[in-house]
């Protein structure tokens, strides 16, 4: 990590730029009151999901590169929902919308388990292909029946007030409400509690962690991995989902296409950051988001340095934790020929 | 002729040989023994180049040598046969010997040169192999003597076998040892690295005994004895002989496990189980035997409902009721345990701690979970469970929060079998229970199996020693080639009459 950070340094001196002071400057904008830690929250939010959903993937041995279409097809539902159930009461229309992001989420993940279990697609390739679908999809809906009519942008028409949640600076002295930091932060903490109690405190997290740990032993066991691979890909995808849940009903009120910056690949990243562990993932989450939100300041108060930076910081970083994951599993001794010593 | 010196080898925090000192005189066979990590493998390794030592040197013909791969022992004339054949199965026995050392110009291979030296070298050595034939027609005791073959064509004088009896039948392992004695008659020397006592006492004319990495003893074989040897090996005297009553029950006891008819297909459709019927009753052990892939491990895990229905036919009743359409769940429930054949694979999750493990196959249901349908682990009882498990089957380190990788063998194969045994089962399925394990931990899962038949479980045995299910079974089936070859009496029958039903040829009486 450190390391990681000197090698980025290095870089910005490359450039041009003081890279204490443009640490400085990236650190200071994420951290400061209200709007750096407001803002930094904001954009942690999302990683949080995806890195659950990522990691709760992971820890049944599969690898769901597919977050990113599940958190749009959920997104798109959710938007659906908002838009044609207006006159609901909130309270009735904003856990509607919930549940169908959720669900949206859900089924666009399990549909890849599915594959797996019954004919064994690799959900890699699959999870990629419901990538392009999902977004096509949903592009196609809102082009040619939820935009409103005439306008150059691809996205929908605005849900009604019903259907948002609040802005946590309406509960927090101090914090303004513009800032778009909402009630699905408070959402994203209670995923990563349920997300630990699920798989370490109940039979199915046992069950879901002994298939991706061992799925020979598990089967033996008498757990049915196929099962279990369906069950985790909807977990996964409807944990993605609730990414709808912030952008949708407490940012944008609306789908927008594109709205996704990333944060389903990101949440690849904060996994594996996270040693897919609820506990790292929020932890690797809110430094990613800090980095998001310092990034977008180096980029106006430098020189030369971009927010491309912040990109080339996350991948180095990346690069440098799954290295060191090598290093751990052991790959020291004779790479030969590993029989018994 | 060759000689370690104060060799260290460490791997990562293991230390695998600590200042090993061994000495093989010239024109001998020299058995090294010891248990499974006492890091016999890893100094022969050394003396192959295959390793390099921490520290320590290896003296070839008097003079100490760098061995910076095996290409340079060598070329000093040291050969090794390892466990696992490092044959390629589509080419022929000729094409395979001269792999790495092809006779002939820089772009012809000499084929018809090789195997005129092939069948010359054959014939020196009394052994029948055809140099044209291709070696997955071959057996398992023909492809070793390909590789002793290989060894020689290098012109080997001294000869490291790895376990080379592990995957013999008791007439290729007499075979291998008439080989053996030839070679030394002209004036070969051989290391032979086994765990098998009775091997070392028929064979060798000096034994090193290895244990945790150290040299524990160098005896004459002729001064010596089995007992001595195990004492050494483990550290403390040892029973090597199984004491069982006879089985109390036995025919009397009620069938538990009734087989009709049995097939088993591999993924591909080939038939690796060609209909199997017997019983296994109340109070007795039933072993399996036949030299390995002859269906016993398609055998167990049919019955433990491992293998796709697709898969199968036949019929599988406990006491009674018709199991076989019950996945591998609602047969544990109706009392079927499982010690399986490989624990790394099937009985451990091994990044998992032992407690986890501990309630691997029963984690949805009392105690593991608060009562039946229960959904949050108990952990307390979880934990009150693995203690008493550890304790009473004497897995060490004691410590339920380990994760099982960090057991030896042994004590991974307690944790599996104690796991297995106290569930309690009705009927007890046991594939290779004492597999690359301790003789310590042998003889303590011996006792266990026969303390659970003695309270009236049913037990199948399948073990690829020949000594380990004839000295636990009160019955024996043997299987070839997916089918019974016959069934004998254990207490009777001899190792001959046993190893011939085991290469398919019919009983003579």
């Amino acid at each position: 990590m450190l390391a990681a950070f000197v090698v980025g340094g290095i870089l910005v001196a490359l450039l041009g730029d003081d890279p204490i002071e443009t640490y400085q400057l990236l650190l200071g904008s994420a951290v400061s009151w209200p709007d750096g830690i407001g803002y930094t929250l904001f954009y942690a939010t999302p990683l949080i999901f995806t890195g659950l959903a990522v990691a709760v993937a992971l820890r049944a041995g599969l690898l769901n590169i597919g977050a990113e279409g599940q958190l749009y097809a959920a997104a798109f539902i959710t938007a659906w929902v908002g838009i044609t159930f207006p006159q609901l009461s909130p309270w009735l229309l904003v856990p509607l919308a919930g549940l169908a992001a959720v669900a949206g989420g859900a089924v666009w993940g399990g549909i890849p388990g599915l594959l797996k279990a019954r004919f064994g697609a690799h959900e890699v390739i699959t999870t990629i292909m419901m990538n392009f679908i999902a977004v096509a999809l949903a592009g196609y809906f809102t082009q040619y029946h939820y935009k409103k009519p005439g306008d150059p942008i691809l996205q929908t028409v605005e849900m009604g007030a019903n259907a948002r949640i609040a802005r946590l600076g309406r509960f927090v002295p101090g914090l303004p409400e513009r800032i778009p930091l909402n009630l699905s932060f408070l959402l994203a903490l209670a995923a990563c509690l349920g997300v630990y109690l699920l798989l370490w405190k109940t039979k199915w997290g046992y069950a879901l962690r002994a298939t991706g740990a061992n799925p020979g032993a598990a089967e033996y066991g008498g757990i049915s991995t196929a099962r279990q691979i369906v069950i985790a890909m909807a977990l996964s995808g409807g944990l993605a989902g609730m990414v709808a849940i912030n952008d949708v009903l407490g940012y944008r009120y609306r789908y927008y296409d594109g709205f996704s910056a990333g944060y389903g690949f990101t949440g690849i990243a904060v996994a594996l950051l996270g040693r897919n562990h609820p506990a790292g993932v929020l932890v690797a989450a809110l430094f990613f988001g800090a980095l998001l939100r310092g990034g977008l300041f180096v980029d106006i108060f430098t020189e030369h340095v971009s927010k491309d930076l912040v990109q080339v910081l996350q991948g180095i970083i990346i690069l440098f934790v799954a290295a060191e994951e090598l290093f751990r599993r052991g790959v020291r001794g004779p790479g030969r020929l590993r029989g018994k010593v | 002729m060759l000689e370690l010196r104060e060799i260290t080898k460490r791997f990562g925090e293991v230390l695998a040989n600590d200042r090993v000192n061994l000495a093989v005189e010239p024109g001998t066979i020299h058995a090294v023994v010891g248990e499974n990590g006492a890091g016999k493998s890893t100094a022969m390794r050394i003396a192959y180049g295959f390793y390099g030592a921490d520290s320590g040197e290896v003296v070839i013909d008097g003079v100490a040598r760098r061995l910076a791969s095996p290409e340079d022992a060598i070329r000093l004339g040291v050969g090794m046969v390892h466990q696992h054949f490092m044959l390629v199965d589509t080419m022929t026995v000729a094409e395979n010997v001269v792999l790495g050392a092809e006779p002939g110009s820089r772009f012809a291979v000499d084929l018809a040169g090789a195997e005129e030296r092939i069948r010359e070298l054959s014939r020196e050595l009394d052994l029948t192999v055809d140099p044209r034939a291709r070696i997955e027609t071959l057996s398992v005791g023909e492809q070793q003597r390909v590789e002793l073959l290989k060894a020689l064509y290098r012109q080997a004088r001294l000869l490291i076998l790895d376990e080379p009896t592990a995957v013999l039948t008791p007439q290729d392992v007499a075979e291998l040892f008439k080989v053996l004695r030839r070679m030394r008659e002209q004036g070969k020397t051989i290391v032979i690295i086994t765990h098998k006592l009775s091997e070392v006492l028929a064979i060798s004319d000096a034994v090193t005994v290895m244990r945790d990495g150290r040299v524990v003893g160098r005896v004459r074989t002729r001064d010596t004895s089995a007992a001595e040897l195990a004492r050494l090996m483990v550290g403390r005297e040892v029973l090597l002989r199984v004491t069982k009553g006879p089985a109390m029950s036995g025919a009397s006891g009620a069938p538990v496990l009734a087989v009709r008819d049995l097939v088993v297909q591999a993924p591909d459709g080939a038939p690796r189980l060609a209909g199997v019927s017997f019983t296994v009753r109340a109070g007795e052990i039933v072993g399996i035997a036949g030299v390995e892939g002859n269906g016993q491990s398609e055998l167990v895990e049919a019955l433990a409902g491992l293998v796709p229905r697709e898969r199968t036919s036949g019929r599988i009743e406990l006491l009674g009721e018709d199991v076989t359409a019950l996945p591998a769940r609602r047969r544990k429930e109706r009392g079927i345990a499982h010690i399986p054949e490989d624990r790394h694979r099937r009985g451990l999750v091994l990044d998992f701690d032992l407690a986890e493990n501990a309630i691997l196959g029963v984690h949805d249901r009392p105690p593991a979970v608060a009562g039946p349908g229960g959904v949050w682990l108990d952990r307390a009882a979880i934990l009150a469970r693995t203690g008493r498990l550890l304790s009473e089957f004497d897995v060490r380190p004691a410590d339920p929060a380990l994760p099982a990788r960090a057991l030896s063998g042994g004590n991974q194969q307690k944790l599996v079998a104690g796991r297995e045994i106290t569930l309690p089962p009705k009927l007890l399925l046991v594939a290779q229970p004492t597999r690359g394990v301790d003789i310590g931990a042998i003889e303590f899962i011996h006792r266990q199996l026969i303390a659970l038949r003695d309270h009236g479980c049913a037990l199948l045995l399948v073990s690829a020693e020949l000594e380990e299910v004839t000295a636990l079974a009160d019955r024996l089936l043997v299987l070839h080639q997916g089918r019974i070859a016959g069934e004998v009496d254990p207490a009777v029958a001899s190792a001959e009459e046993i190893g011939l039903l085991m290469t398919g040829s019919q009983r003579a009486a």
